[in-house]
């Protein structure tokens, strides 16, 4: 979707860096999700410690993990999610990271200081969390939703979002039908394709897509749409008329971290990058800035009562209970991406 | 004077920029992740699945090729018949758009089309007033896919047009006039026949890009109807199989090869029986 003004920033970034090649001043290069930090807390960073950060943003974690993987750029800091820090850990893409050099990771909520995608936080530092669950207009729905079957129910023609990602779409239908969402099951899959193509036929879909979908729920375009918390977040600012709400079957919880690969050309500056990423004032103020939970308990404090007490956004332990991690699945890789092509080009 | 040297920058830019990444695209197609050579990738293409998608692509792309036809040969027609003046406007009012990132009058059209925005409220309205029951809806169909990319093809359509019949002698068609051709003789004997290397590139221009679209698909369908350019990106951005999607590229590649034999061979013997 941001493809193009993804590349026009990758070569202004890449003009900037030529550019600052001549003196030698410390600089660090970091690839971030689009949007997704404080501008300010990167100028705060540079006043600070004098090392200017070459910002380059990804859409996917696809994409980003294609051009670590192919190689050609080097960055110092990227911010992957849980199931793609696993598959660079596998893949031995990423570089240890020093907690003596890390005060800061002692914020972190306890249940996140060892996730089971990176045991022990031993290659990545969490930046933020949140859940993936139905954002809904209660005018059209007529009342609370609390189960993924509404994203089914016939009385919602041509009124249903889903997100334009295998993961994602098929995830939750998996949970829907009580199975494990990182299942490699030939069966289990089947059955959550089929029950996606009946989705589809029954003409209950209105349409796959990804950033648009928190834009056409704010427009009370459709009715329900899967959507991740933090764009639930900023749909209910613009429309009162939303609610979030995650499933009582299970949803997926996610967690995006601060990981440094191999490739990196200044892993010292980065290391300072990640621990002044995990300082309360500062991880308060992306946190305010993009809408995504903190996993940093001591930025909490600092944030908004309203927020904080805002169910979307802090959720309760029993809804962390009920939800899991995506895990790499890049061995049936093939077997996923041909169920998506069952489903969406038919 | 031989001159020849004067396209060496050119040739350079091809060969760096146009015939090593084709030559990459070839090598990934018939290997595979390890680098061994292999023919599994295409035996993967041409299961149904892939096959049906291409099969859509193409008949798609037809469809619009065609569409476009019908409504650019009148208006090129009457671009070139205007007299001076206003004709210089009226082709800039079709180059206009072009200015314009696709992308961004794609998205233009995402708002208009969805059920709050002007086009589809208006319309429904209207049909409210008619007595009509229940509501229309325009985007995420397949007709707002066909009509994005109708719209964003039609001026490759127009021009090469436009370029051919503004160029015909008037005292050709002055000619059958006198000779007792009423206008629709001169339209079908005279002005189509010489126009007819303008229609075969301007079917060209339209084929090409409409076979290969994806974003279209994906913003106005609501990727409920992936096309075969859709697949080749998922191939690379998603799933990351490169090898799988270059051997995609290749077979679209060979196709539009073949349909631009097909339009060249058409487009030449149309000017030789001109010459003739």
């Amino acid at each position: 979707m941001k493809r193009l003004p993804v590349l026009l920033a990758s070569l202004l970034a890449l003009a900037l860096l030529l550019a600052g090649c001549a003196p030698a001043k410390e600089s660090i290069t970091v690839y971030n999700w689009e949007d997704y930090i404080c501008p300010e807390a990167l100028d705060l960073f540079t006043e600070e410690t004098g090392i200017q950060v070459n910002y380059v943003r990804f859409t996917t974690n696809e994409e980003m993990y294609i051009k670590l993987a192919r190689g050609g750029a080097s960055y110092d800091v990227a911010f992957p999610s849980d199931y793609m820090i696993e598959r660079m850990i596998t893949n031995d893409m990423l570089l240890p990271l020093d907690h003596e050099k890390l005060p800061n990771f002692s914020n972190t909520s306890a249940w996140l200081q060892d996730p089971d995608y990176d045991p022990g936080s031993k290659y990545s530092a969490p930046y933020m969390w949140g859940t993936v669950g139905i954002l809904y207009n209660t005018k059209m729905t007529g009342g609370p939703i609390d189960s993924w079957e509404a994203m089914w129910d016939e009385k919602y023609q041509r009124n249903v979002l889903m997100m334009d990602s295998v993961r994602d779409s098929l995830g939750v239908t998996l949970c829907s039908l009580g199975y494990d969402l990182n299942t490699r099951a030939l069966t289990e899959l089947e059955q959550a394709r089929d029950k996606l193509i009946r989705q589809r036929e029954s003409g209950v879909l209105l349409a796959y897509g990804v950033d648009e979908i928190k834009d056409k729920m704010a427009n009370n375009e459709a009715a329900l749409g899967l959507v991740w918390s933090g764009d639930a977040i900023t749909s209910i600012d613009i429309n009162p008329d939303l609610a979030y709400c995650v499933p009582k079957e299970g949803s997926n919880i996610w967690a995006d971290g601060m990981v440094i690969p191999k490739t990196s050309k200044n892993p010292d500056g980065a290391i300072r990058f990640i621990d002044f990423m995990m300082r309360p004032e500062i991880a308060a103020m992306n946190s305010e800035y993009i809408g995504y939970s903190t996993p940093n308990d001591a930025a909490l404090a600092l944030l908004d009562d309203d927020l904080v007490s805002d169910p979307t956004f802090n959720p309760s332990p029993e809804v962390i209970a009920r939800c899991s991690f995506f895990h790499d699945v890049a061995d049936v890789a093939d077997l996923y991406d041909r169920i998506w092509v069952e489903v969406t080009a038919n | 004077m031989n001159r020849k040297y004067l396209a060496a920058p050119f040739s350079l830019w091809m060969a760096l920029f146009t015939i090593v990444p084709i030559l990459l695209v070839a090598v990934y197609a018939f290997t595979d992740a390890g680098g061994t050579f292999t023919l599994e990738n295409f035996s993967k293409v041409l299961d149904p699945l892939y096959l049906g998608v291409l099969l859509r692509s193409v008949g798609m792309a037809l469809l619009c090729t065609l569409i476009c036809l019908v409504i650019g040969y009148p208006a090129a027609y009457f671009l070139a018949k205007k007299e001076i003046d206003p004709r210089g406007a009226l082709v800039l009012l079709f180059i206009l758009p072009m200015w314009m990132n696709f992308l961004l009058r794609t998205y233009a059209w995402l708002a208009l089309l969805e059920s709050n925005g002007l086009i589809t409220s208006t319309l429904n309205r209207l049909l409210t007033l008619l007595g009509a029951e229940g509501e229309v809806r325009l985007l995420y169909s397949y007709g707002a896919v066909l009509m994005g990319m109708v719209y964003n093809y039609l001026p490759f359509m127009v021009l090469p047009l436009y370029t051919v019949l503004s160029k015909i002698d008037p005292r050709v068609v002055e000619a059958a006039q006198d000779l007792g051709a009423g206008r629709a003789q001169v339209l079908s004997r005279v002005v189509l026949p010489l126009s007819l290397p303008g229609v075969a590139s301007g079917v060209t221009m339209v084929f090409m890009p409409a076979v290969t679209t994806f974003v279209i698909s994906r913003l106005l369908g609501g990727a409920q109807f992936k096309l075969f350019g859709d697949l080749i990106e998922q191939q690379f951005l998603f799933t990351g199989d490169w090898n799988l999607g270059s051997a995609m590229s290749l077979i679209m590649m060979a196709l539009l090869l073949l349909s631009m034999g097909l339009m060249k061979g058409f487009g030449d013997k149309e000017e030789r029986g001109q010459d003739a």
